[in-house]
């Protein structure tokens, strides 16, 4: 499952610096993703987790994501 | 625009700080929930909070207005402020309470009370039908 959400946000994020995804139960369903992108950068908080969650959507929306952390910065 | 999701909205717009979450203030059932609570008792302010899980309508609803897909939902004078990581973080960089001053005066400053906000009856599973 990591490596789909992995995938997923490579997709979404193609110039990602850093790129994350941590399984934090080893459950396959509570994760922690951490994503560094120019693309967020001079957007708020609300907007940058609102497009990692855009990239997420089916796994969001099929329940196979049970829990959810994200941490997400510009470059600078 | 149905009851419930009347409902909702109302508590957004009236509630300066309302928390909707798994559980109630008293006992959050869901780390995320329970974070973002925390985050919201480091800074002091007051919050109600709204149990999402008697009925899955009010998730649904709220999502729905918010376009927030997950829960806790965090909101301060009317506006959505984000989710548990984001409440977390806005936190520790003072950035909440300056959110809170900007929306509220200094109306969040007055200790810190805390209650939950019953939407929908609460189903009781165990209730006797006579």
């Amino acid at each position: 499952m990591s490596l789909r959400l992995e995938h997923l946000l490579r997709e979404a994020f193609p110039d990602a610096r850093e790129l994350d995804v941590v399984d934090r139960t080893g459950g396959g369903d509570h994760f922690h993703v951490t994503v560094v992108s120019p693309r967020f950068e001079g957007l708020p908080l609300l907007d940058q987790h609102r497009l990692v969650y855009d990239a997420l959507a089916a796994p969001l929306g099929d329940g196979t994501i049970h829990e959810l952390r994200i941490t997400t910065r510009g470059e600078g | 625009m149905n009851d419930l999701q009347d409902r909702i909205k109302e508590t957004i717009e009236h509630e300066p700080v309302v928390a909707f979450i798994k559980g109630t203030h008293e006992q959050a059932m869901c780390g995320n929930s329970d974070r973002a609570l925390a985050a919201l008792r480091s800074v002091g302010t007051s919050f109600a909070a709204v149990d999402i899980l008697p009925d899955p309508a009010i998730r649904q609803q709220l999502s729905a207005l918010s376009n927030w897909p997950t829960i806790p939902q965090v909101f301060v004078g009317g506006e959505l402020v984000g989710g548990a990581d984001i409440v977390e973080e806005l936190a520790a960089s003072g950035e909440l309470e300056a959110k809170l001053d900007e929306k509220l005066g200094s109306e969040w400053r007055n200790g810190g009370e805390e209650r939950t906000i019953a939407l929908v009856e609460r189903q009781n599973p165990f209730r006797v039908v006579p």
